[in-house]
């Protein structure tokens, strides 16, 4: 891959709550003015726009909204959360190859006041797409929720290395404790034992309620342009080191069971292996990782496919506190979306971005690369940010 | 027969005017007075006293079994309204008239008038025909002692429809042949015509050859339990909780998801044999569903 020419100069959010009582769009245009305000650009410097198939404001709106003018670069990004670090590779090739100079990637809903993505949709099956298809050997037989998609590969997963309930409760606990020192977190100030994930009700058995991350309502915003350009803008630019999309063979959307193995998430190895090779770098590089964590269990299966750890060991990695802060590898720092929001992915990458400039509130020490994950289960994306050495 | 050829018939049977039946088997009498004092609880010393017939037993004098064959017009009536479909009955109104007391002895004749046929009205019982006949008895030279309006709504029942299963799946010519099995009882799995590749879920063009000719074998209906949900949370239209769903391995291959029945969701594990079977959904739709197997 041809080694990128962008950093992302600039980050914004709204707070993320449960009932933002305003509009989707309020939401994308108050988090997408946050980040150019960051970034120090105002809004007829920006000639691109980027977000999710699943976001419900249109490029076209965003920029009418916030008085940006002429559009030479937009693009949308499929496959939920998958999307949330592809939204930055495709700005970034935008801007690398002069497509457009600076771009705004966003995601903003009220995914907890308004439609609930961990509510069945019994209408899942019966499009005539695709995937409408594709849902229809699943949702007939009420396989119809998120939580209960990847119970299915955390039930095989666990039955293949012995793993256990608790294994996946210390990643929750882990969350809920950076959290709770993050004063963004929805969850600040609550911690959780492993004793109240294990007493947590059943969702989709092997998945207790405190398995699944929290839905929240909220925006975020982050500005890519090329990397000298962001050197001369107002904060310390995040340097996009490597940016890679990765869909696996016999792939699906949360329901790839027809592949040999179940007990790992294949598109992540194919993100994984394009991030090391473009960015030359080892999992010894990193020193914090913010990996995408909608359900405890792909956290486990993301340790594994990035080469963090072996096969089956990420479970004994994560009983030891590596992944916790001042662990071998500290993994959101900010309490992930089981702690501070659910913001479909986006909310981590900013915090990627606080973490090379040394500002978040979990800061870990001498962070000079970061790793970022997508959506699990789904097509997926990931990033490597990293700081510019003076 | 349609609504109008009904209402002519109606008519018909109308026009012949008051037919009579046959005289009662026995007359008035004694026992049957008692029995039906008793039966109703009604003390009044009067009727067995002075050997009269509670006016309300008119109808019992003359009470017959339906006769195969019968061609009143009543009858006609019954049965052309049973033919078009309107197969449901229900009395909505009986009104009697007696003229004076029957006594112990008296031999009783019916004789009945269709009088008319009203609809067809929309009722909360469905679509149907109010039929109205009178029935007067006579005793001795044609003396009338008691008449009876009786009318009865013969109404067409709605079908029985199951509630539509929510969780419908697409069906579209890539997938037909999956559910055209599964409402035989045939468990399918996709072939390739050419290569004969197995696969499960099917879909246009063989990934091994780029074959578009397809074909399908009929699964034994044994699988092994791969990995499973129990389903909690949340409520699931169409599904009381909790259910579970399993990801099956056939023998022959291939994967299939589906729910494992008939067996505590905790009986359920990774490896447990199960054996194929069809759960009627709804009207339409038939899912194939596992059972514990033979270890």
């Amino acid at each position: 891959m041809t080694r990128l020419d962008a950093a992302i100069a600039g980050i914004g959010a709204t707070e993320f709550s449960k009932d933002s009582g305003r509009s989707e769009l309020r939401l994308a245009a108050e988090a997408v003015l946050a980040a150019l305000d960051d970034a120090g650009l105002s809004p007829a410097e920006v000639d691109g726009l980027v977000t999710f198939t699943q976001d419900a404001n249109q490029e076209i709106a965003v920029a009418r909204e916030v008085g940006i003018g002429d559009l030479s670069f937009f693009s949308r990004v499929d496959y939920g959360g998958g999307a949330a670090c592809a939204t930055v590779a495709h700005a970034a090739m935008a801007v690398t190859t002069g497509a457009a100079r600076a771009v705004v990637c966003y995601r903003a809903f009220n995914e907890r006041s308004g439609r609930r993505f961990g509510r069945p949709d019994a209408g899942l099956a019966g499009q005539q797409s695709s995937q409408g298809m594709e849902m229809s050997w699943h949702v007939p037989y009420g396989l119809v929720t998120p939580a209960a998609w990847v119970a299915m590969f955390a039930r095989r997963y666990l039955h293949a290395y012995g793993a256990t309930s608790e294994d996946l409760g210390r990643v929750a606990v882990a969350m809920r404790r950076h959290a709770a020192t993050n004063p963004a977190a929805w969850f600040h100030g609550r911690p959780i034992t492993l004793a109240d994930h294990q007493a947590s009700r059943w969702i989709a058995e092997p998945l207790r309620l405190l398995d699944c991350c929290q839905e929240s309502d909220g925006a975020v915003a982050l500005v890519v342009t090329t990397a000298g350009r962001a050197r001369d803008l107002r904060r310390t630019p995040a340097v996009v080191t490597a940016a890679a999309q990765g869909s696996g063979a016999g792939q699906m959307m949360m329901t790839s069971y027809y592949r040999d193995d179940m007990t790992g998430l294949p598109e992540m190895s194919v993100v994984g292996r394009q991030l090391w090779e473009t960015s030359g770098l080892t999992p010894a590089d990193i020193q914090t990782a913010i990996l995408y964590d909608h359900f405890t269990p792909f956290v486990l299966t993301q340790l594994e496919e990035l080469g963090f750890c072996g096969r089956g060991e990420a479970a004994a990695y994560v009983r030891d506190g590596g992944i916790e802060l001042g662990g071998r590898l500290p993994v959101n720092p900010h309490g992930g979306q089981l702690g501070e929001a659910y913001i479909h992915g986006m909310n981590g990458i900013a915090e990627a971005v606080r973490q090379l400039r040394g500002t978040a509130a979990n800061q870990v020490d001498g962070v000079r690369n970061v790793l970022v994950t997508a959506g699990t289960g789904v097509p997926t994306s990931g990033l490597i940010l990293s700081g510019v050495s003076d | 027969m349609t609504g109008e050829e009904l209402l002519d018939l109606a008519a018909k049977q109308a026009a012949l005017g008051e037919l009579a039946g046959a005289p009662a088997d026995d007359p008035v009498n004694v026992p049957m007075i008692r029995h039906w004092l008793a039966a109703m609880g009604d003390r009044n010393p009067v009727y067995l006293d002075r050997g009269l017939a509670p006016p309300a037993m008119a109808q019992v004098w003359t009470m017959t079994a339906p006769a195969p064959g019968d061609r009143s017009p009543v009858s006609v009536m019954m049965g052309a309204l049973d033919e078009a479909g309107y197969t449901g009955v229900v009395a909505t109104n009986c009104e009697q008239t007696y003229h004076r007391y029957v006594r112990v002895g008296e031999l009783l004749t019916p004789a009945t008038r269709f009088t008319g046929l009203a609809g067809p009205k929309r009722t909360a019982l469905g679509e149907g025909f109010f039929a109205t006949w009178v029935v007067t008895w006579y005793a001795g030279e044609g003396e009338p002692v008691a008449e009876m309006l009786f009318r009865v709504l013969k109404f067409r029942p709605p079908e029985k429809r199951a509630e539509p299963y929510p969780l419908r799946p697409s069906v579209n010519r890539d997938t037909a042949f999956f559910w055209d099995g599964v409402r035989r009882g045939e468990l399918r799995v996709q072939s390739c015509a050419d290569c004969g590749e197995l696969r499960h879920p099917p879909g246009p063009m063989c990934p091994r050859c780029h074959s578009a000719n397809r074909a399908h074998v009929v699964a034994r209906g044994e699988g092994v339990v791969y990995s499973y949900v129990v389903h909690h949370h949340p409520p699931v239209p169409g599904r009381e909780t909790p259910f579970v769903v399993a990801v099956v391995e056939l023998p022959e291959g291939v994967r299939i998801v589906g729910n494992v029945v008939d067996c505590p969701p905790e009986s359920v594990a990774v490896g447990m044999p199960v054996r194929v079977a069809y759960r009627p959904m709804d009207d339409e739709l038939v899912l194939p569903v596992w059972t514990p197997g033979e270890p």
